[in-house]
């Protein structure tokens, strides 16, 4: 069902997120970034950091909201879970997306909750049939209740499940031929996951679905070892930005143009300016690539 | 055609039960890129559950972490998570029983004031996250008889919480949370029951006197005024509901009223 009538916006700004740099929302940045009004091109929050019923969080979002376009990004749905998904948390999510006009709206292809019990992390899923089905039914259900296309976020991995029988360029592929959904593309995460599984992060670029991509993610990570020795990366998004990491973002927007970008930064959390200053970089970038765009059409 | 061999399928029921449950080992089917499994690479999952868990702890709980030590509370967070696991993805929600379990827990016995502290704290998050709304303004009172304002019954404005306390919960709280003064200074013999209030976006606390402090707790379980200036007498004869109920008002604890009780 549809209505005729268009929404009338309660902000400022206009909710479309531009194809530019935006940083992830932190609270003590908020009076910063409200006060010094940076040249950026969105934020994004954690949807389930604004769930209360009120107080400073909505204050602040709804003063931001008033001057960027927002990206809202869920981290606790489990759309990768085994059991069905919460109808109250999806209803909450639901309630956001209606109060705040975001421009995008993503997820993860993860889990995080099993029965009863929320474990607070993004959990890797098998890429089988049944996981498959199961996905697709959950991204129906979640589009159809908050009446809009959501991003499926590509995951960090750490683990394989031996059990998997789909790639998951293919398993990503089939979710998005299946639902209609769009990508997140998170580029550290495609870098993390591709050397923990030693495989090549360039050959999975090369590879992924990029007509579907809506908006892409980067951020930092830790170099750890395992058990055998071999590198493992841990997505811990608590410094910069690897520089192999900016080495494939720049191949990705040279090869396909623009994308709204997303600084995330959200452990040990650096003051405003040096926040702002990786999204600038990321900034570089893109208008190198514009700038080559447009050489090459006249 | 049978399979001449079956890969281990790893459910979420397992994958969950050896996150929380390190002596389960590391599942069979969560392997490396050899094909076997590596207790490092699960471990990053343990990891990040377990610290997760314990920093929102923590960000709840600052005063009841400061003054137990980064050590003490990240073990005793890991007790607490083992017996309640979250089943909400919303974390501010996460860990209302941590109060009733420092309570419970032995080898904290020495300390009792701990779990009035966490009950602060508790309250201290759910007046920062409650819903907006306007505080009563006491203008309003000015168009009740005086012969009917000992039935006036007021409505809690949600960001409002009384935390009784015999301990001194707001001296241990703004010196071990805000930083401000010395712990040396803290007697622990002064009950310090406490009115949280969040008239707009900042909460604040106030120490009442005892006798506010029940006259509040009486308001807010329904009472008409006269019936908690009642209660509130019991406790301190030299109570006057004026006031009080100044204190009340000019705190912004209320929302509204309700005029008469019904015939
Ligand atoms: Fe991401």
């Amino acid at each position: 069902m549809r209505s005729d009538k268009q929404p009338v916006s309660a902000f400022c700004t206009p909710a479309a997120v531009p194809r530019r740099p935006g940083a992830g929302l932190k609270a003590e940045h908020v009076a910063d970034i409200l006060q010094s009004r940076p040249d950026i091109g969105f934020f994004e929050v954690h949807a389930e950091n604004y769930m209360g019923a009120g107080g400073r969080p909505h204050q602040q979002l709804t003063a931001i909201r008033d001057v960027y376009p927002l990206s809202l990004h869920g981290v606790g749905l489990s759309i990768g879970g085994e059991s069905p998904l919460d109808k109250d948390h999806l209803g909450r999510l639901a309630e956001l997306n209606k109060r705040y006009e975001p421009g995008l709206f993503s997820e993860h292809l993860a889990w995080s909750t099993h029965e009863t019990t929320y474990y607070n992390d993004l959990l890797p899923v098998p890429y089988d049939q049944a996981t498959l089905t199961r996905v697709c039914d959950h991204i129906d259900e979640v589009q159809h209740v908050m009446g809009r296309q959501m991003l499926l976020e590509n995951p960090s991995t750490y683990i394989a499940y031996a059990q998997s029988t789909i790639s998951e360029l293919d398993f990503l592929k089939e979710i998005t031929r299946r639902t209609g959904c769009g990508l997140l593309l998170d580029v550290n995460n495609v870098y993390v996951s591709c050397t923990n599984q030693e495989q090549s992060p360039a050959a999975y670029l090369a590879e992924f679905p990029m007509q579907c991509v809506g908006e892409l993610h980067l951020g930092g990570h830790a170099p750890d070892i395992d058990e055998a020795g071999r590198p493992l990366l841990i997505d811990a998004h608590d410094r910069a930005v690897d520089d192999a990491v900016w080495a494939l973002y720049k191949n990705v927007i040279e090869m396909h143009g623009a994308l709204p970008t997303l600084i995330e930064w959200d452990n040990d959390v650096p003051a405003w300016p040096i926040l702002l200053r990786e999204a600038d970089a990321a900034q570089e970038i893109l208008i190198c690539a514009q700038d080559a765009d447009l050489k090459a059409v006249s | 055609m049978a399979q001449v061999f079956s890969l281990p399928r790893l459910s979420a029921a397992d994958f969950g039960d050896a996150l929380i449950n390190p002596d389960l080992g590391t599942p069979e089917g969560a392997v490396g890129p050899d094909g076997f499994p590596d207790v490092q690479r699960f471990n990053v999952y343990r990891n990040n559950v377990i610290v997760s868990l314990c920093e929102a702890l923590g960000e709840t709980y600052p005063s009841v972490k400061a003054l137990l030590g980064e050590e003490y509370f990240a073990a005793l967070a890991r007790a607490f998570i083992a017996e309640h696991r979250p089943s909400n993805p919303v974390l501010i929600w996460y860990g209302e029983e941590f109060a009733s379990f420092l309570a419970a827990f032995p080898p904290l016995k020495a300390y009792p004031y701990l779990e009035d502290v966490a009950r602060l704290e508790w309250a201290w998050l759910q007046s920062y996250h409650a819903k907006d709304c306007e505080v009563f303004d006491p203008a309003a009172l000015a168009s009740i008889p005086p012969a009917d304002l000992g039935g006036v019954r007021f409505r809690r404005h949600p960001a409002t919480a009384i935390v009784a306390s015999e301990w001194p919960i707001w001296d241990l709280v703004r010196v071990n949370r805000f930083k401000d003064g010395e712990q040396s200074q803290i007697d622990l013999s002064v009950a310090q029951p406490v009115l949280i209030v969040r008239p707009e976006f900042d909460v604040d606390v106030r120490i009442l006197e005892p006798s506010h402090a029940a006259f509040g707790v009486a308001i807010f379980s329904g009472a008409s005024l006269g019936e908690a200036a009642e209660t509130a007498l019991e406790v301190d004869s030299g109570f006057t509901l004026a006031d009080c109920l100044s204190n009340f008002l000019s705190n912004g604890a209320l929302a509204g009223l309700q005029i008469k009780e019904p015939a």
